[in-house]
């Protein structure tokens, strides 16, 4: 892949349409998604959040029948071209799920077993720190390295799922509902970090949780269902104008909450 | 339609709102029916009201407080609350320009008023009015009332620089009178800031209806301008 400072928008996507099968699960989105900042996606239930998601980093691929028309471009480049390796594209673009998914293998290794697969041939104690500290874990964690991952808080955990996935360096961070199972404290932690995290990545962030989306995030997308009952974004926009001023009299009623 | 529980805690809001600026908009009439009847009790009983309309604004704050933090409103719902913050504040400064007025009366003691008040209480009349028509306007959003009420405020400031001018004319024919003009001075400006006030009403009830934050026009300029010439 090309040079990452090619093109203005960390990605974007043009006519994209993801299919299960003959269903249009999502259709018709085309947004741009700025560098090094937070933008999140919303809309009610089943309205193709994750599926649109998990299309940025060919999650889906491991979805039998599925598949996507359109393009989803990466430094110019259309991520679904046949010359393109999925798992280059997870390389790239990481993916933090909504409950944390640690391996069932000391905290270190955690880290540690990712960027090795991935031909990492560093000093990996300095990686490992590295990542630790990136996710505001190290504090917590620096004198119990070889303590099981499972022992760990699910908050903790799941900041160790994004040291796992910071530690092999990609462009942009997924993160599908990253703290709804969560207590408010550990959210409050991961929300901060995530102002740190954007001024090294973008950031995408699927939440069900609006004062969260209106609290991160730079962009807001607003999603929902059209009348083939496909998922679309309906809005796209600065989050401080989406959550005071939307355009769309459906965005203003699922953000006021007489929608959802 | 979900919030029916939000609708109508909405609804008590603009209702309390409502009750307020009434209790403003009758403060401002008995104040300058007082004066001129020089009735010292009805001014004395208008002053200790005003803790009522304070009373009434803390009320409400609170209550708005309480809507914000416990149904995290957004968008208009959240522009809705805010600006009533916004509003309660101008209802009860307006409350104190009453208020003031009563205090004059009641220290300008046995002292006759330097003329009749005849323009004075029409400044009175018209800012009430537009206060109702405000009011009436925030709780239907109207976007196009609100536009034009602060149209009304003309009327006012030309009220004003007419009474401005009229005692100046008894300061320069007896200096002695500077005093009682100078009372009367400051109830025509307390009742040309009512005007104004309800500008700013006017301006929030099209930013809770359009998201739009517009200054509909600033008439202290005006009153200067004519001083100038």
């Amino acid at each position: 892949m090309q040079n990452p400072q090619s093109t203005e928008y960390a990605i974007e996507t043009k006519s994209l349409f993801i299919f299960y099968g003959s269903f249009a699960a999502v259709s018709e989105v085309n947004i741009k998604v700025e560098k090094q900042k937070i933008t999140a996606i919303i809309g009610p239930s089943g309205c193709g959040k994750s599926t649109l998601l998990r299309a940025f980093n060919r999650m889906n691929d491991f979805v039998p029948s599925s598949y996507v028309t359109g393009e989803i471009r990466l430094h110019g480049q259309n991520l679904y071209s046949s010359n393109i390796d999925p798992v280059e594209v997870r390389r790239k673009i990481g993916m933090v799920f909504q409950k944390p998914n640690p391996f069932p293998k000391s905290i270190y290794e955690n880290i540690a077993w990712g960027a090795r697969i991935n031909g990492f041939k560093g000093n990996m104690d300095e990686l490992v720190e590295q990542s630790l500290r990136g996710a505001a874990l190290w504090d917590e964690v620096k004198d119990n390295l070889q303590k099981s991952a499972y022992e760990l808080s699910g908050g903790q955990q799941q900041r160790l799922c994004i040291a796992r996935t910071i530690a092999i360096q990609p462009e942009i961070i997924l993160m599908d509902e990253p703290a709804s199972a969560l207590d408010p404290i550990s959210t409050l932690r991961i929300e901060e970090l995530m102002q740190e995290l954007k001024k090294n990545y973008t950031i995408i962030i699927v939440t069900h949780n609006m004062q969260q989306a209106a609290r991160v995030s730079d962009y807001t997308a607003m999603m929902m269902i059209n009348d083939q009952r496909s998922g679309t974004v309906i809005e796209f926009d600065d989050t401080k104008k989406l959550f005071t001023i939307p355009k769309d009299k459906r965005t203003e009623d699922y953000v006021t909450g007489r929608f959802g | 339609m979900l919030r029916k529980t939000f609708e109508h805690e909405i609804q008590q809001l603009k209702d309390d709102v409502l009750v307020l600026g009434s209790m403003v908009e009758q403060a401002i009439l008995n104040s300058v029916e007082a004066l001129k009847k020089r009735d010292i009790k009805a001014s004395q009983n208008i002053f200790d009201g005003d803790k009522e309309i304070n009373k009434k604004r803390f009320d409400i704050e609170n209550q708005l407080m309480i809507l914000i933090a416990t149904q995290q409103p957004m968008a208009h719902d959240l522009r809705l609350l805010a600006s009533s913050m916004e509003i309660i504040s101008e209802l009860e400064r307006m409350g104190d320009y009453a208020k003031g007025i009563a205090n004059i009366n009641i220290r300008m003691g046995d002292a006759p008023l330097l003329k009749p008040l005849i323009d004075v209480p029409r400044m009175a009349q018209i800012g009430a009015d537009m206060l109702h028509q405000a009011l009436t306007a925030f709780v239907n959003e109207d976007v196009e009332a609100a536009n034009s009420i602060p149209v009304q405020d003309d009327e006012v400031d030309a009220l004003y620089n007419q009474v401005y001018r009229e005692l100046m004319t008894f300061v320069i024919q007896d200096p002695k009178s500077m005093e009682r003009a100078n009372w009367l001075l400051w109830v025509a400006h307390n009742l040309e800031r009512v005007a104004d006030r309800v500008t700013n009403i006017c301006e929030r009830t099209i930013f809770i209806a359009t998201g739009e934050m517009t200054e509909i026009k600033s008439t202290d300029d005006e009153f200067w301008k004519n001083q100038q010439k």
